[in-house]
């Protein structure tokens, strides 16, 4: 078992490589869209300026998509090197869609987007479109198989435990691939991309507005990220609903966390709007209750119960039981002296292996655990529910106020009214929110991914007993390098991106834009859409 | 198919995808290693980026899908050897971090301080993964002190000074000059005037470097470093567990596969002759050739190691028995099918739009060139 120090150590050291990872992808993901809208319009309508808008938006793009390759090593090189005993035991079926991403998206994502940048003059102009119709595909699928292969962590179907090789074995690919959780998230995790990137272009191009600078570049770009926005709001939204519902399905330690629901509350479950769980005492104080409203969103009924998490830990309890059964007959399988009756017990309660597993930070026998140190095991079984249920109601309530933001871009823009005086506290508003999605995704993989704590793969392997075998220092020494290493290239990355998108569409060179005109250029030049 | 089959397949399937990434990022790494010294004005400099710039993303991928691969195919592998070799994986992490920052950002400022900056990390980028993995390589010759427990769990013994011992550095110096080899043919092929010159000279010098230390490496494996033999094999259908065998070390054990199968020495001597070809040629007109020639030395040089240990993968110098092989280091029987389907559907695909992309940016880079496509160029 690995060093509990080990095992925190190299949890903060994935939560900061991936929560940082994490501020480039949503931006990619939509923005290669965005780019794929303008350029589509550029080829139907040959109007210049949506070429020009491909470019320059395509060179904040680049800016981005560069840190997202770079952060994205480390992901997949993380797995192996953190949390090896996590990559032996269920290597055989979660590198299937890494390999895949790799295989089947990221070949497609990098190689055009090295010809989006450098073919402008060497394809035509459909050839081009082509082109950056690949980079926003290929990222997207990437998204895809990544979210397959997470989603299997939260939602383990179609394998099996093996216990001559002592892992997790595949046993049905399609179960995994079209496993309800992966499908869900990955919509939702997409569209949130979407969302994301829309509020960049959307804030951006307020400032220029706000300064009446590149105003036709300007309000063109507003107009299309505000369409787009408005769109993927409302899909992260629905999807959102649709993800809680599947949570409350398969998940439900993670639900009930969100929730801070601690004892099951007769159907339909109240939600609990605001209030301070507290997980010593089990219970939330100064709870805030909406009637009815968790039991229709989590279970779409009237009449079925949302299981409270006291009654979860009961049930923990009893499978930790069923588990060390497990563990006691594996023990015998792996020496080699099983007989049928042992080979029974194992088959009968392997389903609770994981459990038994849990039982080990406890008892590192297992099969010796007192009732107390099942106990104890049986309180670790949920998550820290405070920050589970802070980040979700954060990420909610940011959900909303975008919906509010893109519907009053979309109503102005459809006005026409953007550049009326009463509207500048809008694209003020538009520039201060730039930030808020990128908020919203890291809550959002908080409440994900430590909602599924105790585990790395629900309910199959504990956390605990997924790290590698390393010395504290080591994971010491490489978390302050990433540290350190990842502030240096963020304040590079934000510098950048603040020069470019101060420069604007005059990053270009093309001698149209604001910078390299003369004043009344600029004023002539300004003509109000 | 058979399951002791298909773990031969995974093993050329690994290999292929090893060879992929060498052939392809092998010369974004050399091209990034030689920058400093084959350009030595902004526009020189500027003509070495550019003649990877456009592809080295997705050449990149190869490395990327390598490790994907190895994840799904040899789990094992991939735990035991990117948690053993921890501070050396990191180690070429961090460089490669360097990389697509250090394309897309150093020509975002003008500043020449700036742009200096970012040549050398660009360096950094080709020089330290180039090295490592050939450390690496030589110290999976040697064998690497790891055990696993019954629970399969695995720990490493050893520290990261002790990779960098005198055989395995000379692994690495392998690596390093034959990448370095490839990146100046593939400038080369790509610029002319004063870049394409001191491209031919450091293909000349580093192709030279490249066979002569691949000798000096292959006769310390025929000599000093032994080599390990399973003596009591579980049968090759086996499931993937490692303790259900036990090997040996033993004396010139790395060279018994070229005895056994004498058509394996096609391996070495493709590569030395290809370095030559690539030598010969440095100074010549057919670029094509001696690129052809620096990728037969990369082939050549991939195959041999892959040769000498097969079936080994990963020997293990602390417990023997815990060595990880081609039969007990794989995935699940289903697992390594589905993985071969993905790789049949996808790979013909992959080499096609790369085989296109080439197409497209196909042509000598010229510093004129430069100035007039500044939005579409680095």
């Amino acid at each position: 078992m690995p060093i509990s120090e080990t095992v925190d150590l190299s949890r903060l050291q994935f939560a900061v490589t991936a929560l940082y990872h994490f501020l480039f992808v949503p931006l990619t993901l939509g923005l290669s869209w965005l780019l794929v809208i303008m350029e589509s319009v550029y080829v139907m309508t040959g109007k210049t300026i949506y070429k020009d808008m491909t470019q320059f938006w395509g060179k904040l793009f680049a800016i981005n998509f560069v840190m997202g390759v770079t952060t994205g090593l480390t992901m997949e090189f993380q797995f192996g090197t953190n949390w090896s005993y996590y990559s032996h035991y269920v290597g055989d079926i979660f590198g299937v869609p890494l390999a895949v991403e790799g295989l089947a998206a990221f070949f497609l994502e990098s190689t055009f987007v090295g010809l989006f940048f450098f073919g402008w003059n060497r394809m035509s102009k459909g050839g081009h479109l082509l082109t950056t119709f690949f980079v926003a595909l290929g990222s997207n699928l990437s998204a895809l198989w990544i979210l397959v292969a997470n989603g299997w962590m939260q939602n383990p179907v179609g394998a099996e435990f093996n216990y001559e090789t002592m892992r997790m074995e595949l046993s049905s690919l399609f179960q995994v691939i079209f496993n309800p959780v992966a499908q869900v998230k990955f919509v939702h995790t997409v569209s949130a991309g979407y969302v994301t990137a829309s509020m960049f272009v959307l804030g951006i191009s307020s400032w220029y507005l706000l300064r009446r600078r590149d105003v036709d570049f300007a309000l063109r770009s507003f107009a299309i990220a505000a369409g787009f926005g408005l769109a993927s709001t409302l899909c992260v939204i629905v999807l959102g609903d649709e993800s809680g519902y599947r949570t409350g399905e398969v998940q439900q330690v993670k639900l009930a966390a969100i929730e801070a629901e601690w004892d099951t509350a007769p159907a339909p479950a109240p939600f609990t709007l605001f209030g301070i769980p507290n997980q010593k005492e089990e219970r939330t104080d100064y709870a805030i209750q909406i009637p009815y409203l968790m039991g229709i969103i989590a279970t779409r009924s009237i009449d079925e119960p949302v299981i409270g998490l006291k009654d979860l830990m009961g049930r923990a309890e009893v499978r930790i039981q069923n588990g060390m059964l497990a563990y006691a007959a594996l023990q015998k399988l792996k020496e080699g002296n099983a007989d049928n009756a042992t080979r029974d017990v194992f088959e009968a309660h392997k389903g609770d292996l994981g459990y038994g597993l849990l039982v080990k930070q406890f008892a590192p026998n297992v099969v010796d655990a007192s009732p107390a140190q099942i106990k104890a095991a049986a309180k670790h079984s949920i998550p820290p529910v405070a920050p589970v249920f802070w980040s979700f109601r954060v990420m909610v309530g940011l959900g909303m106020l975008f919906l509010l933001t893109f519907v009053l871009a979309f109503w102005f823009c459809a006005q026409r009214s953007l550049l009326q005086d009463n509207r500048r506290w809008f694209l003020r508003w538009a520039v201060w929110a730039i930030p808020l999605p990128w908020l919203a995704a890291e809550f959002g993989w908080i409440v994900a991914e430590l909602g599924r704590q105790p585990w790395t793969i629900a309910e199959v392997l504990p956390t605990h007993l997924s790290a590698s075998s390393l010395a504290p220092g080591d994971v010491w020494l490489s978390l302050a390098g990433f540290v350190v290493f990842y502030t240096a290239l963020f304040i590079i990355e934000i510098t950048l991106m603040f020069k470019y998108a101060r420069l604007g569409p005059s990053s270009l060179q093309t001698g149209r834009y604001f910078h390299e005109q003369g004043a009344a250029a600029v004023a002539s030049g300004n003509r109000v859409a | 198919m058979d399951y002791a089959t298909l773990k031969v397949i995974w093993w050329v399937l690994i290999g292929v995808l090893l060879i992929g990434f060498s052939l392809t990022d092998g010369f974004d790494m050399g091209a990034a290693v030689l920058l400093p010294f084959i350009g030595k004005t902004d526009a020189e400099r500027r003509v070495v980026i550019n003649t990877v710039g456009a592809t080295w993303e997705g050449n990149q991928v190869w490395l990327i899908t390598a490790g994907g691969a190895m994840f799904a195919a040899w789990p094992l592998v991939y735990a035991a050897s990117f948690s053993g070799f921890y501070f050396a994986m990191l180690l070429v992490l961090f460089a490669l971090f360097f990389r697509p920052v250090g394309f897309d950002y150093r020509g975002k400022r003008d500043n020449p301080k700036w742009r200096g900056a970012w040549d050398w990390a660009l360096f950094i980028g080709g020089f330290v993964p180039a090295l490592v993995f050939g450390v690496a390589f030589g110290n999976l010759l040697q064998g690497v002190p790891f055990q696993y427990d019954t629970d399969l769990r695995v720990t490493y013994y050893g520290s990261f000074w002790a990779l960098l011992n005198p055989f395995a550095l000379i692994c690495g110096l392998v690596s390093l000059t034959m990448l370095s080899a490839h990146g100046a043919a593939f400038v080369k092929l790509k610029s002319d005037g004063v870049v394409a010159q001191r491209a031919s000279k450091a293909l000349r010098l580093m192709a030279g470097l490249a066979v002569v230390l691949f000798v000096v490496a292959g006769g310390l494996v025929a000599t000093l470093i032994g080599g390990y033999a399973i003596t009591n094999a579980a049968p090759y259908d086996a499931v993937a567990n490692p303790l259900l065998k036990s090997v040996e070390p033993g004396a010139g054990l790395w060279i018994a596969n070229y005895v056994t199968y004498p058509w394996m020495a096609a391996a070495p001597i493709v590569g030395i002759l290809g370095g030559v070809i690539a030598f010969v040629l440095a100074g010549s007109r057919l670029e094509k050739t001696a690129f052809i020639g620096t990728s037969l030395l990369i082939v050549g040089v991939i195959l041999t190691a892959g040769f000498s240990m097969f079936p080994f993968i990963m020997p293990s110098s602390l417990d023997p028995r815990s060595s990880l092989t081609v039969w007990d280091a794989t995935s699940s029987k289903m697992t390594l099918e589905i993985m071969l389907v993905a790789v049949i559907i996808f790979l013909p695909i992959v080499l096609a739009y790369t085989t296109w992309a080439y197409r497209i940016m196909r042509g000598k880079v010229t510093v004129d060139a430069l100035d007039d496509k500044r939005n579409t160029m680095y």
